[in-house]
């Protein structure tokens, strides 16, 4: 019965005439590398998690600047309504991994050259693409941090030249965030960016059926434009195997593996929480951005002034022009990690980079410590005179906001537990009052009497005097 | 077209030529007529005329004092909630004399925290910091706090709504 309706079915649309080849076409056997060609299809797999579940919150979630934080309690309020969001949430760090590892396998493997040059650019739109999906998504989370993000990206396209200002404002929807704002972050995300993604995405499925998906590159076994055609498919003849079910059992049991591990952390961990509402007016917000943009965030922080504009502008526009040239420079020739060292030099130290900056912003070392509590009179070793004046000074001026006491305060400036043992006091007045590159000056802030406490205080801190108070309590 | 014909060529290929190009130009002709007003108002901007907005009393602020104070945006839309306010820091520095800090921070525009004790603006994000009147004491910040105008009316004192400042 099945079989007479396929046959109807397919007797009037011809779906066996393209879907049969389609499926079994012949692909080269990957034998130890095999399980790198799953990257590719799992970041597929995901992409479609993110659709399935992004029209699912799209049904509940209210696009309006003033309703989107309620709305988005609601969804998290309802047991199915967390794991989807969470399931979104996993799926987008899983996508950027995923495509990430993906370029970077293609990379190393040399896929991206002859005669596939044009997969790789098609390719690197995507990650484009994502990267974009990823930044106007956390901004739709719309608490507090998703309401300063819309703020710091205004800031950010404000650096472009010429038209920053215009740029800036673009972002917003007007002269300020308000209601417009929310509701074009929405449609870029929801409409604007997939559109392209889906556009791109077919044409480099397309690519891989009409190049053929790469063999896995030997050392030796230069790639010729002139000839490596006819090879490839030479060596198709010999051993090629159907992709269905050959080759896509792998992508089918990775994609699986994936999909149940992003579930599982939907529904143990659950979605980032939402923060305070998207009040302006509520000034304590500490705005970070999600993790796989923390590197960006750090390197905004160390860089030195003059380059800034540099770094927010010119750097992403160099690296693009990079991925799109490296196909043309490089589009033949060795294609084996092992003959092309620097390819691995390259992505070490892109890993490395992003990995040390990730892991500073992550800490925030020059981010004030907000928190940090007035220091403990058994830190300070007296409860009166000069030197508990001056504790009570250090925290009320601000300065352990940044420098740290025995554990206590931030790490922007240097630690002065044992400040008493470096420094005299006139060094340590002389910094007070002259401040530095990343401490402000005291001078006018401070009067005479606090400050003979704070250096009191911060003279004490010696770590002869500090154990000699531990050992008689 | 017709004049332009090769000798040897049918007049089926001019036709077809005549049509193609036809057709490409009809659709592009469509194509603009809907994509000027879908563009202009995609890239079109909300821009709202400034406008003093009251913020408190003269004799709520403290000379000397630092406080926070929020107003409206000069139009906001009836689905912006919360986000129709803005903050800002005003300092009473005389009798009648007032300055409106912008709460950006001029480095990225994060919010900066007013700390009395210390008598200093505090940046959350890249650790920016500013003295009481708005100059850069330390950090990546690449110029002072930004001023809204600010006036004393009767014994309101009024700010003057203005646009996110973009450096």
């Amino acid at each position: 019965m099945l079989k007479r309706i396929w046959d109807w079915f397919d007797d009037l649309t011809g779906t066996s005439k393209w879907l049969v080849p389609l499926l079994r076409h012949p692909v080269p056997h990957a034998k130890k590398s095999a399980w790198f060609y799953v990257l590719g299809s799992a970041t597929l797999i995901v992409f479609i998690l993110q659709i399935v579940t992004g029209i699912s919150l799209a049904s509940a979630y209210v696009p309006a600047s003033g309703e989107a934080y309620h709305s988005l309690l609601f969804i998290s309020g309802t047991t199915l309504g967390r794991i989807v969001r969470g399931i979104h949430y996993f799926g987008a760090s899983a996508m950027i991994i995923l495509i990430g590892v993906h370029a970077v396998r293609v990379y190393l493997m040399g896929s991206y050259k002859y005669p596939r040059q044009v997969n790789w650019l098609t390719g690197v739109g995507l990650l484009v693409l994502t990267l974009l999906m990823a930044f106007t998504g956390q901004l739709l989370r719309w608490d507090q941090t998703g309401f300063w993000t819309a703020v710091v990206a205004a800031e950010q396209a404000g650096r472009t030249p010429f038209i920053g200002n215009w740029l800036g404002h673009f972002i917003l929807a007007g002269d300020t965030v308000g209601g417009a704002t929310l509701s074009r972050f929405f449609a870029a995300h929801v409409f604007f960016i997939p559109a392209l993604i889906f556009g791109l995405l077919g044409f480099h499925l397309y690519l891989v059926i009409h190049n053929g998906i790469s063999e896995p590159p030997k050392a030796g076994r230069p790639v010729d434009p002139k000839t490596y055609r006819r090879w490839y498919n030479d060596l198709l003849g010999k051993e090629g195997h159907p992709f269905w079910p050959d080759a896509a059992w792998r992508d089918v049991a990775f994609g699986f593996a994936v999909v149940v591990i992003i579930v599982v952390l939907a529904i143990v961990v659950g979605p980032e929480a939402l923060g305070k509402p998207p009040d302006p007016t509520i000034l304590g917000a500490s705005p970070r951005p999600d993790w796989y943009f923390l590197w960006y965030y750090a390197l905004l922080s160390v860089a030195p002034r003059w380059s800034e504009n540099y770094i927010i502008i010119l750097a992403p526009l160099i690296f693009g022009l990079l991925l799109i040239f490296l196909p043309f420079v490089a589009g033949k020739g060795e294609r084996s990690p092992l003959r092309r060292p620097w390819s691995i030099l390259i992505v070490a130290t892109i890993i490395i980079v992003i990995g040390y900056f990730g892991q500073l912003g992550h800490s925030a070392p020059w981010s004030p410590r907000f928190r940090a509590e007035p220091l403990p009179a058994t830190v300070v070793g007296a409860s009166g005179g000069a030197v508990a004046d001056g504790a009570r000074l250090f925290y009320e001026k601000g300065c352990e906001y940044c420098h740290m006491i025995d554990g206590y305060g931030g790490i922007r400036g240097p630690d002065l537990t044992y400040v008493g043992d470096r420094m005299t006091a006139d060094q340590i007045k002389t910094r007070i009052f002259s401040g530095a590159t990343n401490m402000p000056s005291y001078n006018g802030n401070i009067t005479d009497q606090q400050l003979s406490a704070v250096l009191a205080f911060l003279e004490s801190r010696k770590h002869r005097l500090i154990e000699k108070q531990r050992s008689s309590p | 077209m017709i004049e332009n014909a090769q000798p040897g060529q049918s007049p089926d290929l001019n036709r077809r030529r005549f049509f193609s190009r036809l057709s490409v130009l009809l659709g592009s002709i469509g194509a603009a007529i809907v994509a000027v007003p879908t563009v202009g108002f995609l890239l079109g901007l909300r821009r709202p005329t400034k406008i003093w907005r009251a913020v408190g009393h003269v004799q709520d602020f403290k000379i000397g004092e630092t406080t926070q104070v929020a107003f409206e945006d000069p139009s906001p839309l009836p689905w912006s909630g919360v986000t129709a306010q803005t903050a800002a820091w005003l300092r009473r520095k005389a009798d009648d004399e007032f300055i409106a800090f912008s709460v950006d921070c001029t480095h990225l525009g994060c919010p900066v925290r007013w700390l009395p004790g210390a008598n200093l603006f505090m940046c959350p994000c890249h650790g920016g910091v500013f003295y009481s009147d708005g100059t850069v004491a330390s950090g990546p910040p690449p110029r002072p706090l930004f001023h809204y105008p600010v006036r004393v009316q009767g014994d309101e004192v009024q700010i003057l709504t203005s646009p996110l400042p973009i450096s």
